[in-house]
């Protein structure tokens, strides 16, 4: 018989708020993370706004040694560690001491589209001024995937799978499901798992180059033209990474963990790239799909969902997203769940998106809140043809949810959908 | 330079790999970097990348194999620093 999996512990680096307390203020306030880098204006890029999280460096040290940070160059290395460490203590678990054997319960997949670009950024120029000897010792443990979960592992001592997963801007939601699989299988007892994505030009350049970021926004960071809106022109990149420890039911009972939510279930598939669906662009049959086989999967009907967590990137797709929900759950108009995109604040963090957002989605379930949307007061005319615009709240609701649904989709037609309840 | 020349500018460099665990008032003439003192073996090679820019030198393959403690790299740094 499969085990009951639960969340018991949360981390969280966002643009706009680090750790669950300033996240959770923030995404209440619908605060931006979002703002105007003079670095992308001197480099040329048409969208020239961002969205990464602040890190002091008294934070650095506080996770990390000096000797690891010496030549430390991977941001999404550092948010990944910040959000997982922040996760394990948020669940009350210690890590193995030096002495101690592994964790052999404790498994960890974080997953990220690219890891530690800046610092490969350093190692191309030495390799290619013939001095590849001095790229010291930490090149590959800071530009290899599975780096998040490598430093992690060592951190806390886990002793049980530590990977790292990667499929595009669904990363997150697919590490979840990955880790809910592992621990329902009776494979573990806790998985931490998330995703991140580094900051900076090297990693936002080529959505740059594909036009599927906002240009217009330049002078007015705090006016970018939200998920769902009619004047919605592209995405404004983004960075971070968001953490959750998963944990059997029967484990967290058993230590009296606080319970954040149950995983009820999910599905991930792929659109095949047929059917409308590409390398960039999603197969709508295959979103409809995914969705229906997690709920099935999660046992729920559709008529159970309370509140979605949109994928909603802000770009000319967000309508037909929205349609894929609509015919998933057979509901419309004003018996549609309410929804919501994260995205309007912090842009679109890629790799970390999934996380972040699963956080958000987690804190609102289990206080009891629907976070607005921010720059969507235009809502687009197709949207507001499909489902009620009471729906879509552009204030902080105080509500009580029940069950909810998050979906995430990516590049290479990938899409996963989890579905959680208030326990 | 005298060999306590060197050593007075290697010991920082050595101090930096060193495990959280391990003291600096445990480092000798004779410390075996990686069994005694416990440094991993891969944080090696920036232990010579240190010591090339302080000293300004630069290491071969071969000299790399030779170096196990404090008095090797000592050495090493002599041969070298002499060369020039």
């Amino acid at each position: 018989m499969k085990k009951r999996v639960v969340i018991t512990g949360l981390g969280v680096v966002s643009p706009n708020g680090v750790g669950i307390s300033a996240f959770s203020e923030a995404i209440k306030k619908g605060v931006s993370g979002i703002e105007f880098l003079a670095e992308l204006r001197d480099l040329k890029f048409s969208c020239q706004l961002g969205a990464a999280p602040k890190i002091s460096e008294e934070k650095k040290r506080e996770y990390l040694s000096d000797l690891q940070l010496r030549n430390f160059n991977s941001s999404g290395i550092l948010y990944g560690v910040i959000a997982g460490m922040d996760a394990l203590k948020d669940a009350k678990i210690e890590p193995a001491k030096p002495e101690e054997a592994p964790l052999w319960d404790l498994g960890i997949i974080f997953g990220t589209g690219i890891s530690g670009v800046d610092k490969f950024r350093e190692a191309i120029h030495k390799i290619d001024d013939k001095n590849v000897r001095r790229l010291g010792s930490t090149s590959v443990a800071q530009t290899m995937t599975s780096g998040v979960s490598a430093y992690l592992g060592g951190l806390i001592g886990a002793g049980n799978m530590v990977t790292a997963n990667s499929s595009a801007c669904a990363t997150g939601t697919e590490a979840l499901l990955m880790g809910y699989e592992h621990i329902a299988a009776g494979k573990a007892k806790y998985m931490l798992c998330g995703s991140s994505s580094d900051s900076g030009p090297y990693i936002w350049g080529g959505f740059d180059a594909m036009k599927v970021t906002t240009y217009k926004y330049n002078d007015t960071p705090n006016k970018v033209a939200g998920p769902m809106s009619e004047d919605a022109s592209g995405f404004v990149p983004g960075s971070g990474a968001g953490a959750y420890l998963l944990e059997s039911l029967e484990s967290a009972q058993q230590r009296g963990a606080t319970i954040y939510a149950e995983i009820l279930g999910g599905a991930i598939n792929n659109g095949g790239q047929r059917d409308g669906g590409s390398m960039t662009a999603p197969n709508s049959a295959a979103v409809q799909k995914c969705i229906s086989e997690a709920l099935k999967n999660a046992n729920v009907s559709a008529a159970e969902i309370d509140y979605i967590n949109g994928h909603l990137t802000a770009t000319i797709k967000d309508p037909d997203e929205i349609e894929n929900w609509s015919i998933a759950l057979n509901r419309k108009g004003n018996q549609f769940p309410f929804i919501n995109s994260l995205k309007g604040m912090v842009g679109h963090c890629l790799a970390a998106s999934g996380s972040i957002e699963i956080v958000s989605a987690i804190l609102q379930l289990h206080e009891g809140f629907i976070f607005p949307n921010v720059n969507c007061e235009n809502l687009h005319p197709k949207i507001a043809s499909l489902i009620s615009s009471e729906k879509i709240s552009m204030k902080t609701q105080k509500t009580s949810l029940q069950t909810i649904a998050k979906a995430s989709f990516g590049f290479g037609d990938v899409n996963a959908c989890a579905i959680f309840k208030k326990i | 330079m005298t060999s306590e020349e060197i050593y007075t500018k290697l010991e920082p460099i050595i101090k930096t790999y060193l495990p959280e665990d391990v003291s600096a008032k445990e480092i000798s003439r004779k410390s075996d970097l990686t069994r005694e003192l416990n440094i991993n073996s891969a944080h090696l090679v920036d232990i010579i990348l240190d010591i090339e820019d302080v000293f300004n030198i630069e290491f071969k393959n071969e000299d790399m194999e030779q170096l196990r403690n404090v008095d090797d790299a000592i050495l090493l740094i002599k041969q070298k620093t002499l060369a020039i």
